[in-house]
């Protein structure tokens, strides 16, 4: 398993999720978790995916995210969860 | 598992306080490349550094697309010059062929800057190393990419002031050749006492003789973030204070940790160092000044600056050290003028002198850097306040470092550009007293008494 940390932050509209999802399994990306909240006055969604059998690679996928955040007007961002866990976890 | 709100936290810093990790440097050693002929000797080293840090940009920016944290510079360092082209080099234009060597090299495998063209001189000059020296104007007239230093004292060997007096000299040269273009080539000139051989900051990085073949290191950053995270903490007592600098240089440095190992991994080379240093930028909001004002001085280089930039130094080592499993390079807050907004600001509103700059040098990470002055100040009185500066390192145990850019042409009140990461430079007042006299003499500073530990 190779965890990618997606997240969305803007404001929040119909169809994120979907559009989003929809790029995921198109690229074999499994979906483990979904959590959402609210900080700052802004719509922060974040997904735990499996990118261990994606058809892109670590660079493509943060690419096409970003260009689909940019049609949407938001910021897409996926990124090695261990960023996160160095940053975060002695 | 991670939680939304660590992750948001880990990107607000990326995204709106500017945390990266500043450079990955690869140290490459040119010792093997030694050759008595010179077209040999350069036909080794372009083929030796083209070939290890082929992949260096590349896997660069694959780590920074796939944690999503910028890795603003891709670099190199190597061996000291002078002790590669000693058995070459008969002239300093010789040298400069090797100068040009690395120029195209670091074109080549697309890095912004390599640095080592450099010379050790703590204690006497080989005549390799003087040509090497002689050879510094030409040298960083003739490339784009080249960065040089020497070191001219320390704390073991006191300081060479025959290369002090020299050093002044080339300075103001460097300056003389490179007038059509601001003076750059002094921004990519550096002298330093008790110079660590692991620094993977430019203009003074260089892959000292105790360094292995190839190595990786990497300088983290983040003035931005401390500054934020003392925001939250506005007018809370020291311990607050200490505690806030400490956690979040430890987040920041976990980073620089990360990026390092991931590196070293990719590129097959081992992983040397993380350099701690809280690096400004010219742009906003990325300024080790701006965390001093915050901390309550109303402009950098007022009364109390020395001692809030004690406190942060030590803040940001005590919170970095446990973050990496191997520190070393400058590690530490640097206050290079040109590079730091806030430092710029507080130079124009007359708060900061070189004299205060000097005294917060003997508190913080390296010395006098991107200062620059009027053009026509004396070589001598150029040589002093480098020998002020290494004496400072000498006897306190620490690297200090001048980089000055006496601007031709210009004078006090004058800015001159230097555009990008070297910014914009105010230029700063000098005293003119002369000290002629003093650094006329011949010979060495000896080391001072507590240097003898055996």
């Amino acid at each position: 398993m190779k965890k990618t940390i997606i997240t969305v932050v803007g404001h929040d509209k119909v169809g994120i999720i979907a559009k989003v999802c929809t790029y995921l399994s198109d690229h074999n990306i499994n979906i483990l978790d979904i959590s959402q909240t609210i900080i700052d006055g802004f719509f922060n969604m974040m997904m735990i995916t499996d990118t261990a059998q994606a058809t892109v690679n670590a660079s493509e996928l943060s690419a096409d995210l970003k260009a689909i955040g940019d049609n949407l007007g938001l910021i897409i961002r996926s990124q090695n969860e261990e960023i996160f866990n160095m940053m975060h976890r002695v | 598992m991670i939680n939304i709100y660590e992750v948001h936290e880990t990107n607000e810093m990326i995204m709106h306080e500017n945390l990266d990790v500043r450079t990955i440097t690869m140290g490459i050693s040119l010792l093997d490349c030694i050759d008595s002929d010179l077209d040999k000797l350069n036909a080794n080293i372009y083929e030796k550094i083209t070939r290890l840090a082929r992949d260096l940009v590349k896997t660069g920016r694959e780590i920074e697309d796939e944690f999503g944290i910028p890795i603003v510079n891709k670099r190199i360092s190597v061996t000291p010059v002078a002790l590669v082209g000693g058995a070459a080099c008969k002239t300093p234009e010789d040298f400069v062929t090797i100068a040009k060597t690395l120029d195209r090299a670091a074109e080549e495998v697309g890095v912004n800057f390599l640095g080592g063209y450099s010379a050790l001189v703590s204690k006497h000059m080989t005549a390799a190393d003087e040509l090497l020296i002689r050879s510094i104007p030409e040298a960083l007239a003739n490339t784009k990419l080249v960065c040089a230093s020497v070191n001219l004292g320390s704390t073991k060997t006191g300081i060479n002031m025959d290369a002090v007096r020299l050093m002044g000299t080339i300075i103001k040269q460097t300056a003389e050749y490179t007038k059509d273009d601001g003076c750059l080539g002094c921004a990519k000139l550096v002298v330093f006492c008790n110079a660590p051989d692991d620094n993977p900051f430019m203009a003074g990085a260089f892959h000292g003789v105790t360094e292995g073949d190839c190595v990786i290191n990497v300088g983290v950053s983040g003035p931005g973030v401390v500054k934020h995270a003392l925001e939250s903490i506005h007018g809370q007592d020291f311990e607050t204070l200490c505690e806030t600098i400490k956690k979040t240089a430890f987040k920041v440095t976990r980073v620089g940790q990360l990026v390092a190992s991931e590196a070293s991994k990719r590129l097959g080379v081992k992983f040397g160092i993380i350099d701690l240093s809280l690096a400004p930028t010219p742009a906003v909001g990325d300024s080790v000044s701006d965390i001093l004002e915050e901390m309550g001085l109303e402009t950098t280089g007022c009364p109390g600056t020395t001692a809030a930039l004690a406190l942060l130094n030590d803040q940001v080592k005590k919170g970095g050290v446990m973050a990496s499993s191997y520190v070393g390079g400058l590690s530490g807050a640097f206050i290079p003028v040109s590079e730091d907004q806030g430092m710029i600001n507080a130079v124009r509103n007359g708060s900061l002198t070189i004299e205060k700059l000097e005294a917060m040098t003997c508190v913080c990470s390296v010395g006098l850097d991107m200062l620059a002055i009027p053009g026509d100040v004396a070589a001598s009185t150029i040589s002093g306040i480098i020998a002020d500066e290494m004496a400072i390192g000498m006897v306190n145990q620490k690297t200090t470092a001048v980089r000055v850019i006496p601007v031709i042409g210009k004078d006090v009140g004058d800015t001159v550009e230097f555009g990008g990461l070297l910014g914009t430079a105010p230029v700063m007042p000098v005293n003119r007293k002369s000290c002629e006299e003093f650094i006329s003499r011949k010979g060495c500073i000896p080391a001072p008494i507590h240097s003898f530990k055996n």
